[in-house]
């Protein structure tokens, strides 16, 4: 049974949402999405001061199974990338909330507030 | 509805990931699909392949009839127990199934079959019988009353955790070199497999399966899924069929020259056809020097003209990403050559489609 953290904010394409105290938001894959994986071997990530629509291809993250694109969950300008991630894929199957994938500063803050919290981001994984 | 094999339940018990695999219900993985591949190439694991199906080809027939059948050339199956790998192939001289041939009796054979072409072979099988008047019969055995599972146990120290379950069957299968197999009671035991690793093949009847696994599992054997028997296949250069093989492919360009007898006066279907087409690509692997992971379909861009992925996935042994690929002639081995991924040339270097067998790495 895959975890979902109560504090978090989550897009149903399987990423979830940190917003932080200067305003950016911290972006990663969800437990669910990394189970549903299984070992990852590779992440691309994006440039640093790319900007991004909602709902566009942003990362890949690659398991030994298959590719899957991460999306950026909201509009907004990458500021910061994990290379720790990047150099470690299998983090992110040890722990899919701590490994994040990249920061992005919104282009609307209250866009987080239309996405999935926890109740709701559970029934999706529980469909899925 | 997704069928099930007799050890479905068991798979569930161990907390199995599922996944619709062509139709069947089976495991992708029991938690670490790398940590299955390394318990193989290191130790022993165990798979369910019973979705796979056994054929029985009986009546005084049956050396004429293989012999038109398939590309290989029965006449090599001279000793009792003796396998051999073979293409069945179409009036094109493209590949309808990859399958194993195991010769007990000059009127008693089995085949074994790929799961997702067992029907539309035994109706090629049957159609062929009748064409060509001979006294075969032909038996499915994965479904239906008389049917067998299969379990496939692999690895350097395969052969001792199935004696240590089976003890009856060890004086009947020590013996066994590569490619065999020895009928022990109710247990039919191959030493055949589809990792690089030494092993068994092991069908018993239906019902007895998963006791057997269970007993195997006791005994430290790692039950492991169809995604670390994927990246297994791969690194040791085995094909897989829908992917770097179909019904429009010839066996010549999917690196299958290996088992296709042109010279002598058998015929066989296909034969026309391969004889006037010739080889037209060469199935080579590729490692990727960049970062990122092949996969299939995509493009290869080379000197001589473009290839394509075949197969591809990252490499638990080598810690790189490999593939299969259909490339033009005059590649050579050792070539450098450009991988489209998502829109990125990334560069790889040409190899022999084998990366790794026995435990370790080969390129």
């Amino acid at each position: 049974m895959s975890n979902v953290l109560a504090n978090l904010k989550y897009a149903a394409s399987h990423e979830w949402m940190l917003l932080n105290a200067d305003g950016s938001v911290t972006v990663g894959i969800t437990d669910h999405a990394q189970e549903a994986l299984g070992d990852l071997v590779f992440v691309e990530l994006p440039e640093v001061g790319a900007h991004f629509e909602a709902e566009k291809e942003i990362a890949v993250v690659e398991s030994v199974k298959a590719a899957a694109d991460v999306y950026a969950p909201i509009s907004g300008t990458v500021t910061e990338v994990n290379q720790a991630a990047a150099d470690a894929p299998e983090s992110v199957n040890q722990d899919a909330y701590s490994a994040w994938l990249f920061k992005m500063t919104p282009d609307n803050v209250a866009d987080l507030d239309k996405m999935l919290d926890a109740t709701a981001y559970q029934a999706v994984a529980d469909a899925a | 509805m997704l069928k099930k094999t007799v050890l479905n339940a068991a798979h569930r018990a161990m907390n199995a990931r599922m996944v619709d695999f062509g139709g069947w219900d089976m495991p992708v993985n029991y938690g670490s699909q790398i940590e299955e591949h390394n318990a193989v190439r290191n130790n022993c694991g165990m798979f369910d392949v019973s979705h796979m199906c056994p054929v029985d080809v009986v009546g005084a027939d049956c050396r004429a009839f293989l012999s038109r059948l398939v590309a290989n050339d029965v006449a090599k199956l001279k000793v009792s127990g003796k396998a051999l790998y073979a293409a069945m192939l179409n009036d094109a001289g493209s590949v309808i199934d990859d399958l194993i041939i195991y010769f007990l009796t000059d009127t008693r054979f089995r085949i074994v079959v790929n799961a997702g072409t067992a029907e539309k072979d035994l109706a090629w099988m049957q159609a062929k019988v009748a064409e060509w008047k001979l006294d075969v019969t032909i038996t499915q055995r994965r479904d239906g009353t008389s049917n067998l599972g299969i379990i496939a146990v692999q690895g350097p120290n395969a052969r001792v955790k199935v004696w240590e379950v089976l003890p009856q069957a060890k004086a009947a299968t020590e013996g066994l070199k590569a490619f065999f197999a020895a009928e022990v009671d109710q247990y039919f035991i191959a030493s055949t497999g589809y990792t690089g690793e030494d092993g068994y093949e092991i069908m018993l009847p239906a019902g007895e399966a998963e006791a057997l696994w269970n007993k195997l599992n006791a005994a430290g054997v790692a039950p492991c899924g169809l995604g670390a028997r994927d990246t297994l296949r791969l690194e040791a250069g085995m094909n897989l069929y829908g992917q770097d093989m179909d019904e429009t492919v010839s066996p010549l360009d999917a690196g299958l020259a290996w088992t296709v007898s042109l010279n002598t006066e058998r015929d066989f279907v296909g034969k026309a056809a391969l004889l006037a087409n010739g080889q037209q690509k060469q199935f080579l692997g590729l490692i990727l020097l960049d970062k990122g992971v092949l996969r299939g379909h995509q493009k290869v861009m080379t000197a001589h003209g473009d290839g394509e992925i075949t197969s591809g996935s990252f490499s638990p042994t080598l810690q790189q990403s490999i593939a299969l690929a259909r490339l033009p002639l005059g590649v050579q081995i050792g070539d450098e050559v450009d991988v489209d991924i998502r829109g990125k040339t990334l560069k790889a270097k040409v190899t022999k489609p084998v990366f790794a067998r026995n435990g370790k790495a080969v390129q």
